[in-house]
């Protein structure tokens, strides 16, 4: 990680951090963050303000533009719900990927090249970048990256779509509005004593005697 | 409701006590309702629960989508505030030589590790205040189970706890109507305990520190505080006022409706409601001061806000700050003698333990593709396996024993939630992508031990002599090493679990040991550096906490406990505070404290 680029989020307001005093040098223990002496964000949150990580994003507009594109691709609007761009998965795979710490450190390289790597595939056969081909051209790239047996040449692109795809789920369905569809029914209260499985599920999987 | 505004102290009091988690925040309520006069001394900031908890918070109002990282280990919602595995400008070390680096978590907040904790309240058995006499390794306690099960019982009535007398040996049963009824169990829970039949592992109703059902708030007063109308009524009150769970948001970040057990919750708010608790925050204790007959006198700390040294005195000092934390400060304070106080036993420091910890967990096919439901439950386990080979030590080759941890299913949805279409649908995208997450999601499962470890020399903490923290405090420094008796339980819960997933339809590949034990500390189960004992030469404190050496010096968290059972320690630190607080009274009146 690039201790500036650390530096500046983790010390918050930096007033605080250049006057007290750091006396004693972090530990050989392994986890991170290393001992600051300023209260930042992470460490004592207010939960009642949503926010994002404090860091400064990393992809620039075009790249974002092929992580939105990307992502509707692999979630598009369809009857199970929103397209991935609606309910802000690019930003969200933005947010990751210029994270400071070690594994989105990893996912960005991935990220970020695969992105790159994209675009050339697009300009070598279509002369135009990745976003402003047709759906067809660009179905046609995506087609041969995810193949199972993708070909030695698309290596870097395959890698790149098994990642992208991932933090894509991870993004849609983090989000609230795609939970009904998932089937996620929890985080609403419950009065009285907690139902248990519905009987349908249990005779199903031939649970009864221990039900 | 606490909490805290004035930060006033009075010149004398007759009880202070250092920190604010189970054994800090029992002994101040105990002591308090019996109207002694207690000053709390919290290092970490004043904490509300009630305002502060983010109940139904979503991923997407919170970074990275709540998702785990270094700084937030438990994910973002996690209830530690100020606090976690590293502490800014309060360091720790690991002295060359240790086997491996000793991770030690710490909340820097009122109630401590209360808030965040699993709520996960086991007894002691019989065979777990008698290791010694069993298998010859450890100590023995310096009491029985006997002597401890009332307490039990009082803790269990008082916090409010859910479980089910099991009756599987060195598991005790809890007197009839103390526990509140266990909420049945989920569908990964269900198969469970169908595959624990075939394979002769126990299933249980876990025990929980969560209210599945209100406390009866006019009975349970009368029994826990007989003789004492004040204590009934503010306590009843209190009572009446906890909401029983409401099925749903996760216990870990804490409960604002106070449904669960935290100190922030349960204890502090009756303590403060005598009248007789004041409680300062942001108060680093540096150490125990002393007078000349060799009586402590008070408290030396620093004042966070101001970065001053203060001193606080009472007639009688009691010590909870974290297992770890109280043998620091023991060991800091230096004013009689270079090896730390009530250390003539050289004991301090010394016998640290954390549990053993593994995990395993598999996709089960049978969990695929159903009509959804509501799994979100108590916010933690319904069901757990206690120890079931207590006497079976024969035919394996690790003393002591472990008990399962079990969850999963149709939990909210995380980040890495979905990794298993990387497996079942590769290539995988469109609208088929959608369908196969709402197929696989919730059909995951798994397995957790968490492990008795024996005392060794080699697991301890010291002062390091080189390093202090941002407030001029000696820093400690560990040393760590797994024995082959913690290794090879590993080994044995690794197969276990293998065992039980395939039998649910899964598919697991267990690990050694070796590979799947947890890092020193990670249980957050540490314990043990000023262990309790029958004797002044090998032992820092006698069976009530009280220091063999400063007869009004008393420790009571985690560190008193001479061996650390495969149950969680919370429950046993509360039990023992408030017997130790009463046995502490007793001698107050007596005159002879």
């Amino acid at each position: 990680m690039n201790r500036r680029h650390a530096l500046k989020w983790l010390t918050g307001s930096a007033a605080g951090a250049a006057t007290a005093p750091i006396i004693a040098a972090p530990g050989a223990t392994e986890p991170a963050p290393p001992a600051f002496p300023a209260r930042f964000t992470f460490h004592d949150p207010d939960f009642s303000k949503p926010i994002t990580g404090p860091w400064e994003r990393l992809l620039t507009e075009s790249e974002l533009s092929t992580t939105k594109v990307l992502a509707d691709i692999i979630l598009p609007k369809d009857e199970h719900g929103p397209a991935a761009s609606e309910i802000g998965v690019h930003d969200f795979i933005n947010e990751w990927i210029s994270a400071p710490y070690p594994d989105q450190r990893e996912d960005c390289e991935v990220v970020r090249g695969g992105l790159a790597w994209i675009n050339t595939e697009s300009f070598r056969r279509f002369a135009k970048p990745f976003a402003e081909l047709s759906h067809e051209q660009q179905i046609s790239i995506i087609d041969e990256i995810a193949a199972v047996d993708a070909k030695p040449e698309h290596a870097i692109g395959a890698a790149f779509f098994k990642e992208f795809r991932h933090l894509c789920l991870g993004g849609y369905y983090t989000h609230s509005s795609t939970w009904q569809q998932l089937g996620y029914v929890g985080n609403i209260s419950v009065g009285g004593p907690y139902p248990g499985v519905p009987q349908e599920i249990i005779e199903k999987l031939g649970l009864q005697d221990v039900a | 409701m606490p909490i805290l505004t004035d930060r006033k102290t009075k010149p004398q009091y007759d009880v202070i006590v250092v920190g604010s988690g189970a054994g800090g925040g029992m002994a101040a309520m105990i002591l308090a309702l019996n109207g002694v006069k207690v000053l709390m001394v919290e290092a970490g900031r004043n904490y509300d629960p009630v305002t502060e908890t983010p109940m139904f918070h979503t991923p997407q109002m919170a970074p990275l989508r709540g998702h785990a990282t270094p700084d937030r280990f438990f994910g973002y919602y996690d209830a530690t505030v100020d606090g976690g595995w590293q502490v800014p400008g309060e360091p720790y070390t690991n002295k060359p030589g240790t086997e491996g680096d000793f991770w030690w978590w710490r909340a820097r907040m009122l109630g401590g590790r209360t808030n965040h904790w699993g709520r996960i309240s086991l007894r002691f058995g019989e065979f777990d205040f008698k290791p010694k006499s069993r298998d010859g390794l450890g100590v023995d306690w310096p009491m029985t189970y006997a002597d401890m099960a009332p307490w039990y019982d009082r803790v269990e009535q008082l916090i409010g706890v859910y479980g089910e007398n099991c009756g599987v040996a060195n598991a005790p049963d809890s007197s009839p109507g103390v526990l509140l009824p266990t909420p049945k169990p989920r569908l990964g829970e269900l198969m469970a305990k169908k595959a624990g039949k075939k394979l002769g592992v126990p299933v249980v109703g876990a025990r929980r520190a969560v209210l599945s059902a209100p406390l009866d708030w006019q009975r349970l007063p009368k029994v826990l505080f007989p003789n004492n109308p004040k204590a009934q009524e503010i306590i009843g009150k209190d009572m009446m006022t906890r909401s029983p769970c409401f099925w749903a948001t996760h216990c870990v970040r804490g409960c604002s409706i106070r449904a669960n057990f935290q100190s922030t919750t349960v204890l502090l708010p009756p303590a403060l409601a005598t009248g007789n608790l004041d409680i300062i925050t942001d108060a680093m204790v540096r150490e125990v001061m002393m007078d000349a007959s060799g009586k402590a006198t008070g408290v030396h700390y620093i004042d966070k806000k101001t970065r001053r040294d203060m001193a606080v005195k009472a007639r009688v000092v009691i010590v909870a700050g974290g297992a770890c934390e109280t043998a620091r400060i023991l060991l800091n304070s230096k004013s009689r003698d270079q090896a730390g106080l009530a250390n003539s036993s050289g004991q301090v420091g010394k016998n640290l333990m954390d549990s053993v910890g593994t995990s395993l967990g598999s996709h089960i096919p049978a969990m695929e593709d159903l009509p959804p439901f509501n799994e979100d439950g108590a916010g933690g386990l319904h069901v757990y396996s206690p120890w079931w080979l207590a006497n079976d030590h024969a035919k394996l080759n690790f003393p002591r024993g472990y008990h399962i941890e079990m969850g999963g299913g149709r939990q909210m949805p995380e980040v890495k939630t979905f990794s298993y279409l990387q497996n079942t649908s590769p290539g995988v995208y469109g609208s088929k992508l959608k369908e196969d997450a709402r197929r696989y999601y919730g059909a995951s499962f798994s397995f957790s031990g968490r492990g008795e470890m024996v005392p060794n020399k080699d697991c301890y903490c010291e002062l390091d002599p080189e390093v202090v923290d941002q407030w001029g405090i000696p820093v400690l420094r560990f040393h760590w090493k797994w024995s082959d008796h913690e290794i090879n339980q590993a080994t044995h819960m690794q197969n276990t679990f293998a065992e039980m997933l395939e039998a649910m339809g899964g598919k697991a590949k267990p690990l050694h040991g070796r590979d799947a034990i947890k890092r020193p500390g990670e249980i957050i189960h540490e314990v043990g550096p000023a262990r309790m004992g029958d004797k002044a030469d090998n032992s820092v404190t006698n069976q009530y906490c009280q220091t063999w050496d400063v007869k009004n010096l008393f420790l009571m968290d985690g560190s008193v406990l001479p061996s650390n059972p495969d149950k969680n320690p919370t429950l046993t630190i509360l039990a023992l505070a408030w017997r130790s607080c009463e046995w502490l009274m007793e001698e107050m009146k007596r005159g002879n404290v």
